[in-house]
């Protein structure tokens, strides 16, 4: 049962978060700080394609040395 | 977004994971048994409507704003995670997706297994190796279909990109008899992880709050953005060298 219920949990961890949970992280991070901008005046449209920029060269970066590693 | 785009993103979605799922059941059909084979693929199926006509309704009744910015959120993490996949594979850095070879290792497992009759289910290794490779497989596409139809009000024409790109795949593999080596798999999801990409980082950020400058129109230039950012990621990899299997094909298939 319980190896069921580890298994059914590792799906759904890996449906939703993937390879790199540090992206995941990083969207949900980029989405908080998003919100907070857009309760000010300051244009907030910018952040999560910056997040993007750098979240995917960074996980990328880190699968190679990984890999070689 | 036009309509040409919610069909064309859920048609290659659904078309990569119909490709890995005819595989799977190709493989337990012609090594064990069809008929079983075949119920796997009718029971995965049921399971995928029952998830997609219970999750629909669902969907339809959160508000936008919310719907936006948690859908949004998953469109942007299936996104990257699609892309760094075939940005590596591109580059040479993680072995392409072989469906030749993936055949192969399927039916060699499946020459193994015993033969084991339940009920109406003549062989049921066959009947659970079809129904998982429908269902993990169909999962994902699921999701993209309804979130991309909730999100432009269109879950018919999503539904019909999905249900076409199925019969395209299935039909193909009838024919050929064989997996689908040939379909640039790779290609296909660096697209759709572009695609996802996009738009899971508009609506998310849209559902948090921000206001795009140009509203719908700055879709127009994240899309081709974030396909030359990838692109650009792909041809760096390459550059840094001691990939895994050296130069790859699939290098030239994403870049043409």
């Amino acid at each position: 049962m319980t190896g069921r219920l580890k298994a059914f949990g590792a799906f759904w961890y890996d449906f939703v978060v993937g390879d790199d949970w540090r992206v995941a992280l990083g969207v949900v991070l980029a989405l908080a700080v998003t919100y907070g901008i857009s309760q000010t005046s300051v244009p907030a449209w910018w952040l999560v394609p910056s997040a993007v920029a750098v979240l995917l060269p960074f996980s990328l970066w880190r699968a190679v040395h990984r890999s070689r590693g | 977004m036009s309509g040409g785009a919610l069909f064309v993103a859920v048609f290659l979605a659904c078309a990569v994971e119909a490709v890995e799922a005819t595989t799977i059941v190709l493989a337990a059909g012609t090594t064990r048994n069809w008929r079983s084979a075949l119920f796997g693929v009718g029971a995965g199926l049921g399971v995928l409507a029952v998830i997609v006509a219970a999750l629909g309704p669902a969907l339809s009744a959160v508000p936008l704003r919310s719907l936006r910015l948690v859908v949004g959120g998953l469109l942007l993490v299936f996104g990257l995670q699609w892309l760094r996949k075939a940005i590596l594979r591109a580059s040479g850095h993680k072995a392409l997706h072989d469906e030749a070879q993936i055949y192969l290792d399927e039916v060699a497992a499946a020459r193994e297994a015993s033969t084991e009759r339940r009920g109406a289910v003549p062989d049921w290794y066959a009947f659970t190796l079809s129904f998982k490779g429908v269902v993990l497989e169909g999962l994902e596409v699921a999701f993209i279909a309804l979130t991309f139809g909730s999100n432009q009000h269109d879950i018919p024409l999503a539904a019909l990109a999905a249900v076409t790109a199925v019969l395209v795949i299935v039909a193909a593999g009838a024919a050929v008899r064989a997996p689908l080596a040939r379909v640039p798999e790779n290609t296909m999801k660096f697209v759709v992880g572009v695609m996802l990409t996009s738009f899971g980082a508009f609506w998310g950020a849209e559902g948090a709050g921000a206001r795009w400058p140009g509203n719908d129109a700055a879709l127009l230039a994240m899309v081709p953005s974030f396909a030359l950012f990838g692109l650009a990621l792909t041809a760096w990899l390459r550059r840094t060298g001691d990939s895994k299997s050296g130069p790859s094909p699939a290098v030239t298939e994403v870049v043409s």
